[in-house]
C-alpha cells in the first residue's frame, strides 16, 4: 500500500474532458474542458445542481456513455493509461476492478430476482477465475465488513428484504470486491434518511482509509461535502467554477456561484429572516449563454462577463476559480459579506 | 376572507387533532383477509394555530404525510378527532366536506407528477374555480395568481413540460392559493428542487403567508428547511410524536434522544470552518417496521439512552418542559450539545427516580 498523503502521482488524472451529446434538438455540451486529479486517501467532492455535468463526468470515467451518441474528448489518465483510448474489452477489465461505482438508488442497481449474496459473488467472478464457493465466501466477508448484521443469513435475502441503508451497504460491498483504487459514489445518500445517511458516510470514509483508495463523491449537498471531502470541485453548466482543498472552499470561497450555493442553503444552526436565493434557473446546455455561463444569475457581473468566458485560474495564496473579479475583490466580498454572514471565515 | 394582521396575532387554534390514529390493514388472498396492520399514525395529538407554521419532521415511514392527509381528510382516521376552524370534521361525509375543502389546500412534493401534462397552466390553476363554481372572471384571477407567485401572466396558455422544476412548483402554489384557503399543507414542497431554487420557493411561501394570512402544515425530512420555515415543530418516529414544541427551543435544546440524534446527523458546512466541535451521534440500525412496532417506547431498540426493564416495558407519555416543549421519553436529554458518550449515560438513578 502506498503512503497516505496528498502528494505522489495521482491515481486519476482527468484532463480537458469534454462530453457532447448529439440530440434531435441539437448538440448538448454536457461537460466542457474539465480537469481534476485524485490521489489515494483523498475524497473529491463534486458539487453542482442538476444538469451541471457532475454525473456525466463520472459516467465518462467509467466508460458507461454510449460512444455512438456521446462525443467524449480529452484524457482520463488512470495509472498511466488513457481510459478513453481503451477498447471496450480492455475497459471492462478496469471497470469494476480498478475503478468501481455506487449509485443513488441502490434498489435500481440490484437485481430483484437474485439473492444479495450471489449478486456480490457474481461480481467477484466477473474479474477473478475462482470457484463459486470461494466467491460466496468473499461476498460474506465483505457484507460483514460493510456492517450488515448476520451477514451469513442476510446474504440469502433478496434486495426487497433489505432496507435502503442496507442496500447501499450491499452496493458498497459489491464495489469493493476487487480492492479497487478508485470508488466513485454518485449521490450515495440522497435517497436515504438523515440518520442512515450518517451511517453510510461514515462507512465510505472508513472504507477509504482501510482500503487506501481515492473517492469521488458526487452530491448536490454542500453539507455532505463539508463533512467528508478533502477537495471540492464546484461545477455549473458543465464547467468547473471553483476547485480546491475543502477547508479553503469552506473558509475562503472565491466564486460567486459557490457563494450563492452557500448563502441559499438553510442551516440547522439558525433561522434566517430570509434566505438568499440565486435568482433564475440553470441555463439550457443546448444553448448555453455567451461568456461566463453563470453571468445571467450573478450578482457581481460586470463588463466582460457576458462576452468573454473567464478561464479557471489560480489566485495568489488561493485555489483556482473561473471568475473575472479581481483576487482582492473576491477576498473582500467573502470576508466582509458572505463568509462573515455565514460564520465561515477563520 | 381578508383577515387583518391583528386577527392573525389573535391566534387560537385552526386545527385541533386529538388521539388521531390511522391503521392500514394489509390484505391478502381472494377474500382479502386482513393479515396484519400498518401502524401509520398512533395517538397523535396536536394543534395548529392560526397564522403559524407547524413543521412535521421525521424519516420516511414515520407517518408525517399520513398525519397531514388525515388533517385535510384525504384519508379517514381509524380513531381520534379532528377539528378544523371550530368544526368537528372527523366523520363529515364527502358532500359536506366539499365546501370545507375550499379552506384547505395541498402543495405536493413532485412538481412533475402533480400537474396534469395535458392541461395548460391556465386550466390547471382555474380548475379549483370550476369545481367550486366560485369565480366569474377566471382568466384575470389566474393571471393575478401567476403574477403573485413570480410567473408571467403570458404563461397562461403554456403547458407544464415547458417549465423547470422550480417554476412548476410555483404553478402548484398558485393552484393551492386559488380559493384563498386558510390552511395549506406543504408536503415536502422543496425536496425535489435544487438548493438555489429551493431558497426561492421557501421565500415565496413565507411572503405569501404574511400577505394572505395563511396557516401552514409543513412536512419535510430536511431539518434545515424545517428550522427555516417553522414556528413550532413536531418530530415523528414510527407514527408517534416523540417531541413537539417551539422551533427555536427545540433546536437549541432537544429533549428527546431521537431529536438529538437527528440534529447531530445533519451534515453541515460549519464543521469544516473550524467553528464547531460537534460530534455526530450515529444511530445504529434502521427504523423498525410499522407492521410490528417495538413494545413500549418505539425508539428503544435504537436509543443510545435505552434502559432495559423500563423503556421496553413502560410507554413514555409526552411530558412538558420549559416553554411548552413536550417530549415522550423517560430519560430526556439534560442539556445540549452532548457527546455520544455523555448521551449514553442518563443521570443514572436520579433520572430513573424522577420519571417514575
Amino acid at each position: 500500500m502506498s503512503s497516505f498523503s496528498g502528494s505522489g502521482t495521482p491515481l486519476l488524472d482527468v484532463r480537458n474532458l469534454s462530453v457532447r451529446f448529439n440530440t434531435r434538438d441539437g448538440v448538448v455540451q454536457a461537460v466542457s474542458d474539465l480537469s481534476y486529479t485524485l490521489r489515494r486517501g483523498e475524497t473529491l467532492g463534486v458539487v453542482g445542481e442538476s444538469g451541471s455535468g457532475k454525473s456525466v463526468t463520472s459516467l465518462a470515467i467509467m466508460g458507461l456513455l454510449n460512444r455512438a451518441h456521446a462525443d467524449v474528448a480529452g484524457e482520463i489518465m488512470f495509472e498511466g493509461t488513457d481510459l478513453l483510448k481503451l477498447s471496450k474489452e480492455e475497459l471492462r477489465t478496469v471497470r469494476g476492478r480498478d475503478i468501481s461505482m455506487i449509485f443513488q438508488d441502490p434498489f435500481a442497481c440490484l437485481h430483484p430476482m437474485y439473492r444479495v449474496g450471489s449478486q456480490i459473488a457474481e461480481a467477484v467472478r466477473a474479474h477473478e477465475d475462482v470457484s463459486k464457493s470461494v466467491a460466496q465466501a468473499r461476498a460474506l466477508e465483505l457484507l460483514d465488513a460493510v456492517g450488515i448484521p448476520n451477514a451469513k443469513s442476510r446474504a440469502r435475502d433478496y434486495p426487497h428484504q433489505f432496507s435502503g441503508g442496507m442496500r447501499q451497504r450491499a452496493m458498497i460491498a459489491m464495489a469493493l470486491v476487487h480492492n479497487p483504487d478508485v470508488l466513485i459514489a454518485d449521490e450515495p445518500t440522497t435517497a436515504l434518511d438523515v440518520t442512515v445517511q450518517a451511517q453510510i458516510l461514515e462507512l465510505i470514509d472508513k472504507v477509504k482509509k482501510e482500503f487506501d483508495i481515492g473517492v469521488v463523491l458526487i452530491t448536490h449537498d454542500l453539507g455532505v461535502v463539508a463533512e467528508t471531502a478533502t477537495h471540492v470541485l464546484v461545477m455549473y453548466a458543465g464547467r468547473a467554477m471553483e476547485y480546491g482543498p475543502a477547508h479553503e472552499i469552506f473558509t475562503a470561497a472565491q466564486h460567486p456561484y459557490t457563494w450563492g450555493l452557500l448563502e441559499s442553503m438553510p442551516t440547522v444552526e439558525k433561522r434566517l429572516d430570509m434566505l438568499v436565493p440565486i435568482e433564475g434557473s440553470p441555463p439550457s446546455l443546448l444553448r448555453p449563454p455567451p461568456g461566463c455561463p453563470f453571468h445571467p444569475r450573478c450578482k457581481y457581473r460586470f463588463e466582460p462577463c457576458d462576452k468573454k468566458r473567464p478561464p479557471l485560474q489560480s489566485i495568489p495564496d488561493g485555489h483556482p476559480d473561473a471568475c473575472f473579479l479581481s483576487p482582492e475583490r473576491k477576498r473582500e466580498i467573502w470576508k466582509d459579506r458572505i463568509g462573515a454572514e455565514l460564520g465561515l471565515t477563520v | 376572507m381578508s383577515t387583518t394582521p391583528e386577527a392573525r396575532a389573535g391566534h387560537g387554534p385552526l386545527v385541533e387533532v386529538e388521539h388521531l390514529t390511522k391503521h392500514f390493514p394489509i390484505k391478502q388472498g381472494v377474500f382479502s383477509r386482513a393479515k396484519g396492520v400498518v401502524h401509520a399514525v398512533e395517538d397523535v395529538t396536536l394543534t395548529v394555530n392560526r397564522g403559524e407554521t407547524l413543521g412535521i419532521v421525521g424519516e420516511s415511514g414515520c407517518g408525517k404525510s399520513t398525519t397531514a392527509r388525515l388533517i385535510v381528510r384525504l384519508l379517514d382516521p381509524t380513531s381520534g378527532a379532528i377539528r378544523f376552524d371550530g368544526r368537528d370534521i372527523t366523520r363529515v361525509g364527502q358532500r359536506r366536506l366539499r365546501p370545507l375543502r375550499q379552506e384547505m389546500a395541498i402543495i405536493f412534493q413532485d412538481p412533475y407528477s402533480s400537474l396534469n401534462p395535458r392541461k395548460s397552466v391556465g386550466q390547471i390553476i382555474a380548475e379549483p374555480f370550476a369545481i367550486h363554481r366560485t369565480e366569474k372572471d377566471k382568466k384575470q384571477r389566474v393571471q393575478e395568481l401567476l403574477d403573485r407567485v413570480g410567473l408571467s401572466p403570458e404563461h397562461y396558455n403554456r403547458y407544464p413540460h415547458e417549465f423547470s422544476g422550480g417554476q412548476r412548483q410555483r404553478i402548484g402554489i398558485a393552484r393551492a392559493l386559488a380559493l384563498q384557503p386558510k390552511l395549506i399543507v406543504c408536503d415536502e414542497p422543496v425536496s425535489a428542487l435544487d438548493v438555489s431554487v429551493q431558497a426561492q420557493i421557501l421565500n415565496l411561501l413565507k411572503s405569501l403567508q404574511d400577505e394572505f394570512d395563511l396557516t401552514y402544515v409543513f412536512i419535510s425530512h430536511d431539518l434545515s428547511v424545517i428550522r427555516q420555515v417553522s414556528d413550532r415543530i413536531a418530530v415523528m418516529y414510527l407514527g408517534h410524536i416523540v417531541e413537539i414544541g417551539n422551533s427555536e427551543l427545540l433546536y437549541e435544546h432537544p429533549r428527546h434522544p431521537y431529536t438529538a440524534a437527528l440534529l447531530s446527523a445533519v451534515p453541515r458546512a460549519e464543521t469544516n470552518g473550524g467553528t464547531s466541535t460537534r460530534q455526530r451521534i450515529v444511530l445504529s440500525g434502521d427504523v423498525p417496521s410499522p407492521v410490528d412496532p417495538p413494545n413500549a417506547c418505539v425508539f428503544h431498540p435504537r436509543c443510545p439512552r435505552f434502559q432495559p426493564g423500563h423503556c421496553d416495558v413502560e410507554t413514555p407519555l409526552l411530558r412538558r418542559f420549559e416553554g411548552d416543549q413536550e417530549a415522550a421519553c423517560h430519560y430526556p436529554v439534560e442539556r445540549w450539545p452532548m457527546t455520544e458518550e455523555e448521551l449514553r449515560h442518563p443521570f443514572g438513578g436520579r433520572a430513573a427516580a424522577e420519571s417514575r
